[in-house]
């Protein structure tokens, strides 16, 4: 195998010709799979099917022909309960095609160009790893106002809106500024600290209700070699799950509703530092599992189905998610986070409650009447028991549990909403700031704090000085509580 | 002969070159140019917004950071990765003890070890990722549990939840997934220097070393520069970025130890709903990459050898 260079000649070689088309290639690959992504087209037409006439059957005036598309999330709730849901629209429109389903994990990769191409369905559960960033959506209106749907007759009890079968919250959650509603969020999360009823008799201690208490049944577990705390140390924005309504117990609603609003020196509250030194003892102490900081959530919680720590903090999805790890015998509960001291502002039972599975309607959808008419139907009582009862989640639906069987961990949440009463708090930081709260709050800033390389007033200057940016950014889009 | 050489050669790559002007010219255009727009990537309508992007991306920590990461990667791993390929491409055909009728010979068991390097590069990344991932996991991971297991029970480190450490842990990933390629295609080049160099140079005396720089490295050396290329595209693109987002915390963690600038792209764009932000990162990181093969270019330019 010789080698020739075109040295003589002043032509192009063989040799030079592959190495620069090599070059090019080199120059190409890495960034061409990344920008190439990038590519818009023209809106698309703006055309919309007929309304239908309004009746007390048909509320919302839905064309009684026109088809329906829906893009369902298929992630930890699967896709079932909507295709349920369908039946139910095909049954109320026997007239109209059958409702073209799809469900995916990549709802982005999907619908992305569709949006850009002014062509979307009719309702989408902008739901998982690859949500569309809500805040853009509404500020560029691509959402369709919800509130007809909302003022409609509720579908089990005409004399009731839709707005008032709601849980606490969920409504107000679907606002960015002023009263439009853009999305409907259906599933409904209790965050907390999660535990095993088992694992706590067997060092015969029940939830503990203080922190003084928290402190000493960890140190007894120690003793016995068991941690206290674990968490998904890859993705530490698990932490605030039980932190925020911590912190919220401890200062009240103002103090999150601050945090949310970006306000100077929010952080900076006595309330935020009391929290994060009551946490960052749980690692001077040692009460948190070793390797905590290089775990997924699956292995996290495996380790704590396992009994190798007392308290993870999470949401309500872990029993689905955990389902596959838990022991038979672990009755796994929730939480509200322990009381700091007498001095705090709100009662124990304090949670953070908030509506899961954000359901839109596009502004651009050619049938946006049947997309809500969908989300009615979804909203009522037998829709919803069916939800709950195949995905073991509660529904924003406020009911629909009476008659069904509970398990421990769902059971628990019905409780701890009912104990809560109205000191539900809902911070709004992970829907509002998805980068603030996940890449710089919960991962450089709580993440670090908890490994143990940085202390709570340090970790609060730098969170501190994250929000201070972000308040400053105009690139973002800024919300306020109302 | 040299009289219309040109028109010959495009004649015959019209075709080509126009599906690269389609498929890879334009994309570049078309970025460079949302690069200077404040496009969402969610929405149809934007606008220009001149050079604010540049200026905005200048200032930016994270993307300094992410670059010099980059930078890191483009660096070290090449070097590394085409080193270690080379050892042991050299030990498996050059390497072993004399035998009788061969000047030289391969270590013992060499055609076996070529299949157990070449293993991990028909597995994808993705899956290599998320096996290291489980290697890596601080409980029960296959290294803390070995470390346990030889009674090292005080060092146990957190390994990707460390941000001193995950990175290398990272770089191991990318060396390991990719090393048994060129271990192959360097070996396939050995293969092809005639034997009697070797046995030229035994019978003047030389040991393993010396015949390793003053006959191998000269004559293999066309092709460690294509690996040294090819290593580049795979630091600076698609794989670092699959790895850092399948292992790493966050990813890009912890505290922004990991972040690479394909994976600051990936999440401008598509979490943060950035777009155009993106694009301008995506200019630096062609900035970067041109760079990079000019050097790589420069540096490699030798006398070649003909035999």
């Amino acid at each position: 195998m010789g080698s020739t260079s075109g040295r003589t000649n002043e032509g192009l070689g063989r040799r030079d010709v592959i190495k620069r088309s090599a070059a090019l290639g080199l120059i190409a690959v890495p960034t061409m799979s990344f920008l190439s992504a990038c590519a818009s087209s023209d809106s698309g037409s703006d055309e919309k099917v007929e309304k239908g006439t309004k009746s007390a059957k048909n509320p919302l005036g839905v064309n009684e022909t026109a088809a329906l598309e829906v893009v369902i999330f298929n992630g930890g709730f699967g896709e079932q309960y909507a295709i349920d849901a369908e039946k139910k629209y095909n049954a109320a429109f026997p007239k109209a095609p059958k409702v073209k389903h799809a469900a995916t994990e990549k709802i982005q990769s999907t619908l992305q160009p569709r949006f850009n191409g002014g062509t979307p369905p009719d309702l989408i559960d902008n739901s998982g790893a690859e949500q569309m960033d809500m805040g853009v959506l509404v500020g560029k209106k691509q959402l369709a106002d919800l509130t007809p749907l909302m003022d409609a007759p509720s579908y089990d009890d005409p004399s009731k809106k839709v707005r008032d079968t709601l849980r606490p919250g969920v409504l107000e959650m679907g606002q960015f500024d002023g009263d439009p509603v853009w999305i409907m969020y259906y599933a409904y999360t209790v965050y907390g600290v999660w535990y095993s009823q088992t694992n706590l008799e067997k060092l015969d201690a029940a939830y503990p209700e203080t922190w003084d208490d928290m402190l000493a049944l960890c140190e007894k577990a120690k003793k016995k070699g068991i941690a206290g705390w674990t968490y998904p140390g890859k993705y530490p924005y698990y932490l605030p799950f039980s932190l925020y309504p911590f912190i919220g117990k401890i200062g009240g609603r103002e103090v999150l509703d601050k945090i949310d609003n970006l306000e100077p020196n929010a952080w900076k509250d006595p309330a935020v530092k009391a929290a994060f030194e009551a946490y960052y003892e749980l690692f001077k102490k040692g009460y948190i599992l070793k390797g905590t900081p290089g775990l997924t959530h699956i292995q996290s919680q495996t380790e704590w189905t396992k009994g190798k720590a007392l308290f993870i903090p999470n949401g309500s999805w872990v029993e689905n998610e955990a389902a596959p790890t838990t022991p038979e015998d672990f009755k796994m509960m929730v939480g509200a986070p322990s009381s700091l001291d007498a001095s705090d502002k709100l009662p124990f039972g304090t949670i953070w409650a908030s509506g899961g599975e954000p359901f839109v309607v596009p502004a651009k959808a050619k049938n946006p009447e049947g997309g809500m008419e969908q989300l009615r139907i979804m909203l009522s009582e037998e829709s919803s028991k069916n939800f709950t009862k195949s995905v073991k989640s509660l529904s924003a639906f406020n009911g629909g549990t009476d008659g069904l069987t509970l398990s421990t961990a769902m059971q628990s949440g019905v409780d701890v909403l009912k104990q809560a009463g109205d000191n539900v708090v809902n911070p709004r930081m992970q829907d509002w700031y998805v980068k603030l709260q996940k890449e710089q709050i919960g991962i450089a800033g709580i993440g670090e704090m908890m490994a143990g390389r940085a202390t709570p007033a340090e970790t609060i200057k730098k969170i501190q000085a994250f929000a201070d940016a972000a308040a400053k950014d105009q690139s973002i889009k800024h919300y306020k509580h109302q | 002969m040299q009289h219309g050489k040109y028109r010959f050669i495009a004649g015959f790559l019209v075709v080509p070159l126009a599906l690269y002007a389609i498929f890879v010219i334009w994309p570049f255009v078309q970025s460079i140019y949302y690069s200077f727009t404040d496009w969402t990537g969610l929405s149809p309508d934007f606008t220009m917004v001149g050079f604010d992007n540049y200026s905005r991306m200048l200032d930016d920590d994270i993307f300094w950071k992410s670059l010099q990461h980059s930078v890191l990667l483009a660096l070290l791993l090449p070097l590394v990765t085409l080193g270690l390929a080379l050892f042991f491409a050299f030990m498996l055909n050059v390497g072993g003890r004399r035998r009788k009728n061969a000047a030289v010979a391969g270590v013992r068991g060499s055609s076996f070890y070529k299949i157990a390097y070449f293993f991990p590069q028909v597995l994808s990344i993705v899956i290599v990722a998320l096996l290291f991932q489980f290697a890596f996991n601080p409980t029960s991971g296959m290294l803390n549990s070995t470390l346990k297991a030889v009674g090292l029970r005080s060092l146990q480190p957190d390994w990707l939840g460390d941000p001193d450490l995950a990175l290398y842990c990272v770089m191991v990933v990318l060396i390991w997934s990719t090393v048994g390629f060129f271990v192959v295609l360097f070996s396939a080049g050995m293969a092809s220097i005639p034997k009697d160099f070797y046995e030229a140079a035994l019978l003047d005396g030389a040991d393993r070393i010396t015949t390793f720089f003053k006959i191998t490295l000269p004559l293999l050396w066309d092709t460690v520069q294509s690996g040294w290329v090819y290593m580049g595209i795979l630091a600076l693109g698609v794989e670092a970025f699959t790895a850092v987002q399948v292992m790493t915390v966050g990813p890009g963690g912890p505290d922004y130890s990991t972040t690479v600038l394909p994976l600051y792209v990936y999440q401008t764009a598509f979490r943060d709903a950035q777009a155009g932000y993106a694009t301008t990162i995506g200019v630096g990181l062609l900035i970067v990459t041109m760079l990079f093969a000019g050097i790589v270019m420069r540096l490699g330019r030798r006398e070649r050898l003909e035999f």
